[in-house]
């Protein structure tokens, strides 16, 4: 692979779903997963003479949205009509915004190889989605589920100042957090709530001038992004080390495959039309409403990754790992309340938990623990009840059952043995039995104290204190 | 501002019609005398006026979030030429 030759410079458009009750100009529901069709009515379903009505709530999100991504919000805002003809939009026009965005010249920050970087972000502006279509008849028709159609939308556009796939892929990953925290979306990759396209090219270091650039679609997750874009680097640059010119185009990822192929019929330039929709008049936004959005907007991510190493005195990583997730960082911050190692609680976070959702492919959701569970677990620990050995196995059964620590301590009868007499009594037994190792402890070799100790863990099945027994072997063995 | 017969089969085109080349002609002069007509109003002197999108005095027009029921499946695809499986059913466009 040659890109060291090249500059890669990428540009995002992020798609965000607003969660809203209701379709963004009519009162369909929103719901994911209903019956194909049955969250239609003649607005979303484009009749005519029909006329549609801004839901207050979709505007409220999108300023929310865009000011935690740190825009500026216009005094005015309107709604264009963009015109294509495609079985997705039954209007043959989507309702975007065209020239008067809600917010436009934002940024946010982002780290990657512990380095920041800014990236600016062009617009947000608040559109509506599109349906669904599933090809059938060997791909000579398609069915038509309208019920995503109306749902209100976020249009994120970054500037083109993205330098890498891995970049790419924590701006995604940055913007996602946000709005998570934002509460304005579900952002769900895999329902569709959360949706990323790419504008990718390359140029020879030094070059001003910005290559041709292709556009990548149906990246669905974030290893997508990153992996769509890595093949899309390297096959640009192999057209390039031929001496060969990009193709304009756009191209979509296939995950199987592994690599992005050419959408035909795509190449004619894009002509939208657009033009102020005549059935929606225009936004004024006063101060007192930027100001009432402005108060709602919570904690976002960077301030509560500060907080955690001032506070807490966290390491970087580990904060920026944990409130990269707004459960996960509630999460944290619950445990807190039963414990004040907050040091141990981001170590099972981190190790314990994260392993276990990364291993089942899971979201926090998706498990029992609760922050209480792991506060008290860490208590029980720190008072010697449990070994760190048998927390695991508490931990494991919490992931599992969501029951408390104490529960699952005393209905498993794993609190851990500190009584001296009968760790003594299985000391006495796992020395006599092992003469070999007391022979290699009185020849100087220290470490077979740890063979014993692995032993006395294993016949009192983990419970007996490992401290205790460290010092019970050496008092047994000196006498 | 004068229409090109090229800018009528464009717009032809986009708008997915199909002329015939008497017909592109006869479009051709007739949006051209459309906007020679609307071309009157570049006479007004607008100076200090913002542009204007709606011409009622309106803005902020929305509605609560509120949930209203949503059409009954037979009424969905009382106007579909075809349906099938709850969809409605169109031809393939190409990717």
């Amino acid at each position: 692979m040659s890109t060291s030759k090249y500059e890669t410079v990428i540009g995002l458009e992020v798609h965000v779903e607003l969660h809203t009750n209701s379709k963004i100009f009519c009162g369909c529901s929103t719901e994911f997963g209903a019956p194909p069709n049955t969250h239609t009515c003649p607005i979303c379903l484009g009749h005519p003479g029909v006329l549609p009505v801004l839901n207050r709530q979709a505007v409220d999100y999108a300023m929310k949205a865009a000011m935690a991504l740190n825009c500026t919000i216009g005094d005015r805002s309107k709604f264009d009509r963009k015109n294509y003809f495609y079985p997705d939009s039954p209007k043959a026009y989507q309702i975007s915004q065209f020239d008067q965005p809600i917010g436009e010249h934002g940024w946010i920050d982002i780290e990657v190889n512990g380095e920041t970087k800014r990236i600016g972000i062009t617009r947000l502006h608040l559109e509506e989605d599109a349906g669904k279509l599933t090809h059938v008849d060997g791909g000579y028709a398609s069915l038509v589920d309208f019920n995503r159609v109306g749902t209100p939308l976020v249009e994120i556009v970054s500037e083109p100042e993205l330098s890498s796939p891995e970049e790419a892929r924590a701006y995604l990953e940055k913007i996602r957090a946000i709005m998570q925290y934002c509460e304005v979306s579900d952002v769900k990759m895999e329902e569709g709530s959360l949706r990323c396209d790419a504008n990718i090219s390359l140029r020879p270091y030094g070059q001003e001038e910005f290559g041709i650039r292709a556009e990548l679609k149906n990246m669905n997750s974030f290893r997508g992004v990153q992996k769509g874009m890595e093949y899309e680097e390297f096959r640009q640059a192999e057209i390039l080390d031929d001496g060969g010119v990009v193709v304009q185009e756009t191209r979509r990822w296939d995950e199987g495959q592994g690599k992005t192929i050419s959408m035909r019929g795509k190449e004619q330039a894009h002509d939208y039309r657009y033009f102020p929709d005549p059935d929606l008049v225009t936004l004024h936004i006063d101060d007192a409403w930027k100001q009432r959005i402005r108060a709602s907007i919570p904690e976002l991510p960077d301030a509560r990754k500060e907080r955690y190493a001032t506070e807490y005195g966290l390491p970087s990583y580990d904060a920026s790992v944990i409130t990269a997730s707004k459960p996960l960082a509630d999460f944290f911050e619950e445990s807190l309340k039963y414990t004040s190692d907050a040091k141990a609680v981001s170590n099972w976070i981190m190790g314990d938990l994260l392993g276990y959702l990364n291993s089942s492919n899971l979201e926090l959701s998706g498990v029992k623990v609760t922050g209480q569970g792991l506060g008290e677990m860490i208590g029980l620990i720190e008072k010697g009840t449990i070994s760190n050995k048998i927390a695991k196995t508490v931990f494991k059964e919490m992931l599992e059952s969501g029951k408390l620590p104490e529960q699952i301590v005393e209905e498993q009868g794993l609190v851990q043995i500190s009584d001296e007499g009968a760790i003594l009594s299985i000391v006495e037994q796992v020395v006599l039995a092992n003469p070999q190792s007391v022979e290699d402890y009185n020849a100087g070799k220290q470490k077979a104290i740890g063979f014993l100790v692995g032993q006395v863990m294993k016949e009192s099945k983990g419970k007996a204190n490992p401290a205790l027994a460290n010092k019970l072997i050496v008092e047994v063995l000196s006498r | 501002m004068n229409i090109s017969t090229q800018d009528v089969q464009h717009v032809a085109k986009l708008a997915r019609l199909n002329l015939s080349s008497e017909e592109e002609l006869v479009f051709t002069e007739q949006l051209n005398a459309i906007l020679q007509y609307a071309e009157k109003l570049d006479g007004l002197d607008t100076e200090g006026i913002e542009p204007t999108t709606h011409v009622l005095h309106l803005s902020n027009v929305m509605r609560e979030d509120e949930q209203r029921e949503s059409l009954p499946i037979d009424k969905v695809f009382a106007n579909a030429p075809e349906h099938e499986d709850g969809q409605f059913k169109v031809p393939a466009v190409l990717e």
